[in-house]
């Protein structure tokens, strides 16, 4: 254990303190850009590394990470649109609190969650790296494939209206994740002989098309195009009954944070997801959610800035990046000479210990950071409605560009917004399409992938008991969900009767 | 038809004039380097160690632009159709410049004759590895178990394409068994995989695994180059162990457009060997467990016979296995 000297050295012998900050405000700044995920803001900054001592560079990459977990709730509260993949369930709640004209409110939500969720997160990687590194080893192809299951089960408690719309939905998102070169096999499939499409449709244009483009469209149809839109102007913090209220739904989002960060291949939208439809379970007001709850952006918002910490324990451990942003992190590490794994806790011990101490001053940096950058990002979402949507056309499709620099991208997104807009006016909800997209693959790929194991025998899921356990817990959701319709149904009947 | 000769005769010096021209005053803006793969890949690292010398060298920034998916194919077009003019640059490798011909029947570009060949950057060796509960101790009764029961055993890959994949098809093709091959996105999950004992085995280049091996987490027969690995020094190879045709790396190198200006060409390669020459930039390569390249494959020339020689080894086995993306 390093000593407070060791610390103190390290604090201002080296560019320790800089580092963080700067990793901090490009994060916040790159994860609220639409389209600039966190893994490709932290490539961007990777080059300045070089010049860096090795503490110094993971610190900043690390502190990138941090801040565009949290800067991807802005856009996806203020304009509709997550700035990260992992910012889509804040959309729910956080731009429905907008609409509201409690956008202050939100932002504050989401910045404190932010924060605890990230400390969590923090606290679990210094204290309990070993014992939960195993966990990562635990998790098989038949264990991803029921969690994408039990993901999908989630569907039918965000249907909040047809059950059947959501599951339509959810397929839609499940089609659109095949196309592509399917990894498994190598085939092509619903490319059209069209280069652009090999790489598939990521869930990130899903999600922009879907939501923000969408939105568009229906306010460019709309009567009110001179009015100013409603977002408030103050940021509010959360005051200590407020805080007292969030604790529940960001212990349930640090505790589904922890455990998606830790499999390889979970990573935040997941696991934001997830924390979403728990919080909204055990909450003494599930009926706010989807209607503007203050619960429903605090859960996910804990979650995904967990991930970006948990996610560094089977990296540090292993090698094994849980998410590509850790991936970029595991380039920066061995750019610098440093291997993951066993050893590095030994070997590298300083390294390991300035990134512990980097990260927590950029977590706790977050939240003079935020209240800097959050009024601006309020005044700009306070112009006329015109103006405003003009400005967020700019940003979404100009960050869509640079996805891969190319047209092609933008023609997508544009008809995947115009999809999204058909199915709002038929009353088919979003979010099952957007889990579909980001659920689908994992499902498809494990279930595939243990039949491979297995020869084919479908047994093999029985065998697995994390898996059978995923598989009856999806069961449960669904019976009960459709249960609860059913009983809506009843009640509403009653009452029209 | 002497005016002709002449008129032809000046316009070729002005033609080189300009060239050299060119020459001198390259760089005098950022270059790209396209880098087919996600950031933080072995391709990725690689490039961007040796991006960062030269960039020091040449007194303008290599700046990596990351162009994924499609096995690396993708970035690997869009740098063959740029314009060729020094300034768009492409980190290829043993996947996108040899392996894809077999795999893809409408690649869209030549490996050899649609790009200036600049030089090697590097050459990754690949293991053999085993889960650690694996019954067979060496690379003779690993082969004997497989062939005697192919279908009872496993092989992890990071996918179609992939270097894991690619020079696993070659093994297989070698002993003249084919066990089951389960793709995985990526060779990171892959080797989680092989870590926690869910299949039997993989052949992946050595740098990310070397840690594991030396804590026992896997095991690996053999190392299908013709030197020991200094990172793994008591791996036999599979000269040693009995398999002396099972040769394979993972090796990257630099590539520009065709039709760039061979005296820019020579500009990059000069720089190219000088940073591949700067102890700092051989360390960094050594310490992830890549090998600097052979000199001749260090030439302009060189890579080009390189690459022909590599498709030539690469892509009838592939296309043998019947690994078929058709484009």
């Amino acid at each position: 254990m390093a000593t407070a000297s060791q610390i103190f050295t390290m604090l201002f012998a080296t560019p320790v303190i800089p580092a963080a900050l700067v990793g901090l405000v490009w994060g916040v700044i790159g994860g609220a850009l639409p389209g600039l995920s966190a893994s490709v803001t932290m490539a961007l900054i990777l080059p300045f590394t070089y010049a860096l001592d090795p503490v110094s560079a993971i610190v900043l990459l690390a502190s990138v990470y941090i801040g565009a977990e949290y800067g991807g709730s802005i856009p996806a509260i203020l304009i509709r649109t997550p700035g990260t993949n992992s910012a889509a369930a804040t959309v729910i709640d956080g731009y429905e609190l907008k609409r509201q004209g409690r956008a202050g409110e939100a932002l504050g939500v989401s910045l404190w969650s932010g924060v605890v969720g990230s400390l969590f997160g923090l606290f679990t990687l210094i204290a309990f790296t070993e014992p939960f590194s195993r966990l990562a080893l635990a998790f098989t192809p038949m264990s991803y494939c029921a969690l994408g299951v039990l993901g999908l089960s989630i569907i039918a408690s965000l249907s909040g209206g047809s059950l059947l719309k959501s599951l339509a939905a959810g397929l839609v998102g499940m089609m659109v994740a095949t196309v592509g070169i399917d990894p498994l096999s190598g085939v092509n499939r619903f490319t059209f002989d069209l280069p652009d499409l090999l790489g598939g449709v990521k869930p990130i244009m899903a999600m922009i098309g879907l939501f923000a483009v969408s939105e568009l469209m229906r306010q460019s149809g709309g009567v009110d195009l001179g009015a100013q839109a409603a977002a408030g102007v103050r940021i509010v913090f959360p005051s200590w009954p407020m805080m007292k209220r969030l604790f529940k739904p960001q212990g349930i989002g640090c505790g589904v944070g922890l455990m998606e960060g830790l499999l390889p291949g979970g990573g935040g939208s997941v696991a934001a997801f997830f924390s979403y439809n728990e919080a909204k379970r055990w909450s003494k007001h599930p009926e706010e959610f989807g209607k503007g709850s203050v619960e429903g952006v605090a859960a996910p918002e804990a979650a995904n800035n967990t991930v970006a910490s948990s996610s560094l324990i089977p990296l540090l451990s292993f090698g094994i990046p849980g998410s590509n942003s850790a991936a970029v992190l595991l380039g920066g590490l061995l750019i610098h000479g440093l291997i993951p794994g066993p050893r590095l806790f030994e070997q590298n011990a300083d390294v390991v210990m300035g990134l512990y101490v980097g990260s927590f001053i950029a977590i706790l940096a977050q939240i003079p950071v935020g209240l800097m950058i959050l009024p601006a990002c309020m005044w700009m979402v306070n112009r006329p409605r015109p103006v405003l949507a003009a400005f967020v056309f700019l940003l979404v499709m100009s960050g869509v560009y640079s996805l891969n620099g190319a047209f092609f991208d933008v023609a997508l997104v544009m008809g995947i917004g115009f999809l999204g807009w058909l199915m709002a006016k038929g009353g088919y909800p979003f979010l099952p399409a957007v889990l579909g997209v980001v659920l689908g693959p994992m499902v498809e790929s494990n279930y595939r992938r243990s039949l491979l194991l297995s020869g084919g025998e479908h047994d093999i899921f029985l065998e697995d008991a994390i898996a059978v356990g995923f598989f009856v817990a999806a069961f449960f959701f669904l019976a009960y969900s459709l249960w609860r319709e059913r009983m809506d149904a009843r009640a509403a009947n009653l009452k029209e009767a | 038809m002497s005016v002709r000769l002449t008129s032809l005769a000046c316009a070729a010096a002005i033609l080189a004039c300009c060239a050299q021209a060119q020459a001198q005053t390259y760089p005098n803006q950022a270059i790209t380097v396209i880098v087919p793969y996600a950031p933080g890949g072995n391709t990725d690292v690689v490039g961007r160690l040796v991006a960062e010398p030269m960039s020091n060298i040449l007194g303008q920034k290599l700046v990596i632009e990351n162009v994924a998916g499609a096995g690396g194919t993708t970035g690997s077009l869009r740098a063959s159709r740029a314009t060729p003019d020094g300034y768009t640059l492409l980190v290829g490798q043993m996947g996108t410049h040899a392996a894809s011909v077999g795999i893809y029947q409408n690649l869209g570009y030549d490996p050899v004759k649609d790009f200036e060949h600049i030089g090697q950057l590097s050459d990754t060796p690949i293991g053999l590895l085993v889960r650690k509960n694996f019954p067979a101790q060496d690379l003779k009764s690993f082969i004997e178990m497989i062939k005697a029961a192919p279908d009872k055993y496993n092989n992890g890959h990071g996918g179609i394409g992939a270097t894991s994949h690619v020079s696993c098809i070659l093994f297989t093709a070698l002993i003249g068994a084919r066990p089951p091959m389960v793709a995985y996105r990526g060779s990171g999950p892959a080797f989680n995989d092989l870590l926690s004992g869910q299949y039997d085995f993989l052949c992946d280049q050595i740098p990310h695994t070397v840690a594991h091996v030396k804590a026992g987490g896997v095991r690996m027969l053999a190392i299908a180059t013709p030197e020991r690995s200094d990172a793994l020094p008591d791996v036999p190879t599979t000269t040693e162990a009995g398999l002396p045709a099972f040769q394979a790396s993972g090796w990257n190198a630099l590539f520009a457009p065709r039709g760039t200006p061979q005296p820019i060409v020579q500009v990059l390669n000069a720089a190219l060997r000088k940073a591949l020459d700067e102890p700092a930039t051989k360390n960094k390569l050594e310490s992830i467990g890549a090998i600097p390249p052979r000199a001749e494959n260090r030439t302009p020339d060189g890579l080009r016979a390189f690459v022909a020689s590599e498709i030539q080894k690469w892509a009838p086995i592939m296309k043998a296995a019947n690994v078929d993306a058709p484009r």
